[in-house]
């Protein structure tokens, strides 16, 4: 998942990064409406009054978004408190109620960390709800929004329900970034709270990216970097951000506090407009909305409900298989890990097991495949009865049709001829072809080497391709030291 | 009694809430929203240590609603309601600046 050539920043300096990841919470609804909480959809076919802020429109919160972000409050090993939502307000046309309705200084969840695959802890400032806004397309020269003729705008994620995990500003390398935000992803997709999407925009993320001397304890002036829309934009954007800070304050300048923006085609930041405080969005306590005040039942409840966590089923499958961590990552990942264990269990062969899924078991649906049927799959492999290829054939049977291997098996011909089957077919051959065995047996080199292709091919032809080349091979040779 | 906002503030919540207001227009709002911060401000001779903030006129918290689909709206009628549409979308005037 890294790039090739890992960006760098010079030495003497220190790099602190604080992540903002806005995650869509996988609910059949919007935060506040009715409307189909769905991408993809024709633009604003799903929106009604309360997600155009209509005059008189009401919200009324979705207790499954909340219960969403509870249990990534947990996950995260936050604190969920008494939660108040709030106004956010703004004048930008992808909110047509000209504010965004938020948490601000009660936020549900608080006071968390994820630890990294590597056991790097990171805090978790807050996990807060929000709505999300509507989409907006740039028309114009460039498509960039300074550069734009009109705007066109889609309402049908206005109001989507969000949850925004802030960090604190732990973040030391720009690995560091990229493992909080895939360790991340992994957590929402065990929990169901996401699908986690980067490529659909179900998790979007801000870097703040400040830079200091080596050693130095203090937090310098920081930018905002918005727009980072893959993993691998945001080691970039990182540390284009660090090295342009880096070079202000070399040149005895420093930078301003801003937002600014990654552009994927010229590989920068550019500013955006400058950091309006905080002040500036006249926060205030939504009216139309009551107070959310979970009972400590509710928070018990899910934390025994709580799935096993990427970190311990992690853990579980090394424990069990031997695997490495990459495997183990790719696996748990695509929640392939408990099939492994089953298999494994099972008897076969863990190796072979790990090695078959992360290479060839990358789909999205592999329902019709069973553990014991795997199992099976591998032992054959593992007993020589079926080659590498073979096994790889047979496993993308199973998990179109399900059923176990030896269906399959028999059906693409792939069973074994066994050596007494050669030996007999190998007599036939030598007593139909006396002369062709006999320039085997006494001729030179090429004589001999063209005579093996010869007794190779009609045992190949006579067998469609099932005999083992090199057990043929053997055979041959021993047959003609006998004679 | 000190002044209760500055005409520079009264610019700047001016300049976010996009408004234009004339040099005259300024120094009549200062004054006013002065007076209403003035009358706003009898709260803190209260005392209100160990009072918690409300966040609602009402003693409720905890109103939900179950996660179903109820029917949106139909586009068609949505945007008949726009002063300009492209492409099933609203066509608004070009904004500098990003949403937050
Ligand atoms: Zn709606």
């Amino acid at each position: 998942m890294s790039p090739p050539t890992e960006p760098k920043l010079p030495a003497g300096w220190d790099l602190v990064v604080g992540l903002e990841v806005h995650v869509e919470l996988d609910t059949a609804t919007k935060l506040f409406c009715g409307c189909i909480n769905r991408f993809g959809a024709e633009p604003n076919t799903n929106v009604c009054p309360t997600c155009l802020g209509l005059p008189g429109s009401l919200p009324v919160i979705n207790e499954r978004a909340v219960e969403l972000a509870m249990i990534l409050g947990r996950a995260l090993g936050c604190q969920v408190n008494r939660s108040v939502m709030a106004r956010k307000n703004y004048f930008y046309p992808d909110m047509p109620k000209d504010f965004q309705t938020t948490q601000y200084d009660q936020p549900t969840n608080s006071d968390g960390q994820l630890v990294l695959p590597d056991g790097f802890v990171v805090g978790i400032e807050r996990a807060h709800i929000e709505e999300d806004t509507g989409k907006s397309v740039h028309v114009g020269r460039s498509g960039r929004i300074n550069q734009a003729v009109y705007s066109l705008i889609d309402y049908n994620r206005a109001g989507v329900p969000l949850v925004e995990i802030v960090s604190k500003p732990d973040i030391r390398t720009i690995d560091q970034a990229r493992n909080f935000v895939d360790e991340l992803r992994a957590i929402l997709v065990v929990t169901g709270v996401s699908d986690a999407r980067m490529e659909e925009g179900s998790l979007r993320i801000d870097a703040n990216v400040s830079v200091r001397p080596e050693g130095l304890a203090e937090l310098r002036t920081r930018c905002e970097i918005k727009n980072i829309n893959s993993l691998r934009s945001l080691g970039r954007a990182i540390a284009y951000e660090a090295n342009r800070q880096i070079d202000l304050y070399e040149d005895g300048s420093a930078p301003q506090q801003q937002t600014r923006h990654w552009d994927e085609n010229t590989s920068r930041t550019t500013p955006g407009r400058s950091k309006e405080d905080a002040d500036d969005y006249r926060y205030f306590q939504e009216p139309d909305l009551v107070p959310l005040v979970p009972s400590p039942a509710t928070i018990a409840a899910i934390d025994e409900t709580m799935p096993q966590l990427p970190v311990a089923r992690r853990a579980a499958l090394v424990a069990a298989t031997g695997a490495d961590s990459v495997a183990a990552r790719i696996l748990v990942e695509r929640a392939q890990d408990a099939l492994a264990l089953e298999a494994v269990a099972a008897g076969a062969e863990p190796n072979k097991v790990l090695k078959r899924l992360v290479n060839d078991l990358a789909v999205d649906d592999w329902s019709n495949l069973d553990a014991t049927a795997l199992a099976e799959l591998i032992k054959m492999e593992s007993a020589g009865a079926l080659s590498a290829s073979q096994a790889k054939q047979v496993l993308a049977d199973l998990v179109e049709s399900g059923g176990t291997p030896q269906t399959y098996v028999k059906r693409r011909g792939f069973e074994v001829v066994d050596t007494s089957e050669l030996k007999s077919l190998l007599e036939q051959l030598v007593g139909d072809n006396p002369s062709e065995w006999k320039r085997f047996c006494a001729g030179d080199q090429v004589e001999r080497k063209k005579m093996q292709g010869f007794f190779t091919g009609q045992i190949m032809k006579a067998t469609r391709g099932k005999a083992d080349g090199k057990m043929v091979a053997e055979l041959l040779n021993n047959a003609a030291l006998v004679g | 009694m000190a002044q209760r906002i500055t005409r520079d503030e009264v610019v700047h919540v001016a300049r976010l809430a996009c408004l234009t207001l004339t040099e005259e227009e300024v120094d009549r709002f200062t004054q006013q929203l002065g007076a209403i911060l003035l009358h706003a401000a009898d709260i803190e001779s209260l005392d209100v240590i160990g009072v918690e903030p409300t966040a609602h006129p009402l003693p409720l918290c905890n109103v939900m609603r179950a996660d179903v689909v109820e029917r949106s709206l139909n586009p068609d009628a949505v945007l008949a309601q726009a002063p300009e549409v492209r492409d099933g979308q609203f066509l608004v005037p070009p904004v500098l600046g990003d949403q937050p």
